[in-house]
């Protein structure tokens, strides 16, 4: 059942990635991307990570593909008559091998048992959520930090390229 | 239970701590300063990385293991770090004219260098893949907007747009070969995935993350065939945060290489080794052949440090204490060297010259007879002839190889290394033995003065003295 379910979200996934790259008209990508996420979130279910999933529904299915959308209609975008590149054969091509090798390798390498600090049974023990806080503030603090200076400097990038009044007058410059 | 941070923790991140508060004090200090004055700022930056040196210097010599051995302060990290202190003090100094010619002087600017600065010192002293990849991204994405600062010119807004694509396609592999490493280890750590692969022997698994992680890596360092992105962007990006992007970052990017690939990777060293050789040869050909045709300046020192990457990996690819040695020493001699071949480049913007052309240098030694010799020392010293840096680092970079029996890879470097000298020297032809088009006149103030005799002595001391650098490195490379 379970295996069942898992083939079927990962079939999914993969095909709407690959719509959200090759459709023609950008709401339709959007679109294909909101079903991907939806089925990510389907899949962090069932590895027992329910917090993670509603945080990707709410982040990137609620806020972040929202924004995109709302990009798209101010824009106006007009679809292009040729929207894939005219080498994208050799790309598949290519593309599909490394994906080939990527399999066989780690079919022959396997990635086992399940490993590391936190897989299921210690997750139900102490609870989801209280789980990733105390590891995301104790053990991995200081990158949880450093993804706070990378808003703050896509923040502050933001209004240097965007804002009008910040390039300095045309005339001369006294230096 | 409440989790506690225990003080080495805090004390072994106060450099990085103090460069980041400094970062954020600019944007509020810059409220209060008019716009066309923001030189206070530049002086206000330079005051926080020289507080950061200060305080790397007081616990340079402790081995700290900070935030669940995500982050260490080690000689190895502290070594790289004085280098960016040098690096972002020249780039300071030589930018501010330049910036102001180009109206984009900025107190975002500095902000953006001290933030690149931070990410550069979390990666070289990340020992854990999600802090290295934190860093990465830091530097990266400051990188980016940097790129694009000039946005009134379309030049500068398509580097921008071109790094940001294809830097964020590079992040996406490293970070799936990182993926993959995980599932197959069970842990980020640097020192336990190298326990477990050491433990359990070869899995295809994880040479396929290996894979994806080096090719992510030979992107940050702009390696053939990775490289493309490099020319446009660098060709594109105002002429000051070129000259920082072609030398900090690169230098934080082999740093992280080399943590990873002997900490994590040892055990599969016969894997990467193939694959970096293969790279190294590659990148040293484009460095040095694609450049000859080039008759932009900016363009040809692109593909220069393209090149000079590839010198760097023969070090990567030997790999062993004297590997190491050797490029570590080889980044510390580059950084220096060519941001005073930008200096150079820099000074001649003005007006009406954008300086960027090889053109542009004809006969200035006539006109400025110090600015063309200066330009003639860094050029002998990238090219790597003595009595310069230049050759001291890159014959370290030949006898690490040698020793380690990677005699023909010594010599192809050797020869190519000999077949770029020709574009160097071409440029010092065109200063020397061209007669000028008209006056040049140089864009220059104290700071700069300052910044280039810096690096010109540097460059002859370290090249008839190179000792007291030599054994500095000595003392910081990586425990084998």
């Amino acid at each position: 059942m379970m295996q069942a379910i898992f083939i079927y979200l990962a079939t999914v996934c993969v095909v709407c990635a690959v719509l959200t790259v090759s459709l023609r008209q950008p709401v339709y990508n959007v679109m294909a991307l909101l079903t991907m996420f939806f089925h990510v979130a389907g899949l962090y279910v069932l590895l027992n990570a329910e917090f993670l999933a509603v945080v990707q529904i709410i982040v990137y299915a609620g806020a972040i593909l929202v924004l995109y959308l709302f990009v798209l209609m101010l824009l106006n975008l007009r679809s292009e008559s040729r929207h894939l590149h005219r080498q994208w054969p050799f790309a598949v091509l290519i593309l599909g091998s490394v994906a080939a090798m990527l399999v066989g390798a780690m079919q022959a390498g396997g990635f086992g048992l399940p490993t590391g600090e936190a897989p299921a049974q210690v997750i139900q023990a102490v609870g989801n959520t209280e789980s990733i806080g105390l590891t995301l503030y104790t053990d991995y603090l200081l990158p949880f930090e450093l993804a706070s200076l990378v808003l703050l400097v896509a923040m502050i990038g933001a209004i240097v390229l965007t804002k009008k009044e910040l390039i300095q007058d045309h005339g001369e410059e006294q230096s | 239970m409440t989790p506690t941070i225990p003080m080495s923790s805090v004390v072994a991140l106060l450099p990085e701590m103090i460069v980041a508060g400094f970062a954020c004090l600019v944007l509020m200090f810059d409220l209060l300063l008019p716009r066309d004055k923001k030189d206070p700022l530049a002086w206000f930056s330079l005051a926080g990385v020289a507080l950061a040196a200060f305080a790397t210097w007081r616990i340079k010599y402790a081995e700290i293991s900070a935030f669940a051995d995500t982050f260490v302060v080690d000689p190895y990290s502290n070594f790289f770090k004085f280098i960016f202190y040098v690096i972002v003090l020249l780039v300071i100094l030589l930018s501010r004219a330049y910036l102001k010619q180009d109206r984009i002087h900025l107190g975002e600017y500095y902000h953006f260098v001290l933030l690149v600065l931070t990410g550069m010192m979390v990666m070289v002293s990340a020992t854990d893949l999600i802090t290295v990849y934190m860093g990465l991204e830091l530097v990266s994405v400051t990188l980016y907007i940097m790129a694009a600062l000039k946005r009134y010119e379309s030049r500068s807004t398509e580097a921008g747009l071109k790094y940001f694509i294809l830097g964020s396609f590079s992040s996406a592999v490293l970070l799936y070969g990182m993926s993959i490493v995980y599932g197959v280890a069970g842990t980020t750590n640097l020192q336990g995935i190298g326990a477990y692969l050491n433990g359990a022997g070869p899995n295809p698994a994880a040479t396929a993350g290996l894979i994806m992680m080096v090719v992510g890596l030979a992107f940050k360092v702009a390696a053939a065939p990775f490289h493309m992105w490099a020319p446009d962007v660098y060709e594109g990006s105002p002429t000051p945060i070129t000259a920082f992007m072609s030398v900090g970052p690169k230098a934080a990017a082999f740093a992280v290489t080399l943590r990873v690939l002997i900490e994590a990777f040892g055990g599969l060293k016969s894997d990467w080794e193939v694959i970096l050789t293969v790279v190294a040869v590659l990148t040293m050909f484009v460095g040095a052949v694609i450049a000859m045709v080039q008759t932009s300046l900016k363009r040809m020192l692109a593909y220069s440090s393209i090149g000079h990457a590839g010198y760097a990996l023969i070090g990567v690819v030997v790999g062993d204490a004297l590997g190491t040695f050797s490029v570590m020493y080889y980044l510390a001699v580059y950084a220096v060297m060519n941001l005073g071949a930008f200096g150079v480049m820099i000074m001649l913007r003005n007006a009406g010259l954008m300086g960027e052309e090889i053109d542009d240098l004809k006969g200035l030694s006539k006109n400025h007879p110090w600015a063309a010799l200066f330009m003639l020392i860094f050029m002998f010293s990238l090219a790597g002839i003595p009595p310069t840096a230049g050759f001291i680092a890159k014959f370290y970079i030949f006898m690490s190889a040698v020793n380690a029996g990677y005699i023909w890879l010594a010599v192809v470097g050797a020869l190519l290394a000999a077949v770029s000298a020709f574009y160097y020297i071409r440029v010092i032809v065109v200063m020397y033995f061209q007669e000028p088009d008209g006056e040049h006149v140089l864009t220059l103030n104290a700071g700069m003065k300052a910044a280039l005799v810096f690096s010109v002595l540097f460059v002859l001391l370290l090249g008839v003295y190179p000792e007291p650098l030599v054994n500095y490195t000595q003392s910081a490379i990586l425990n084998f």
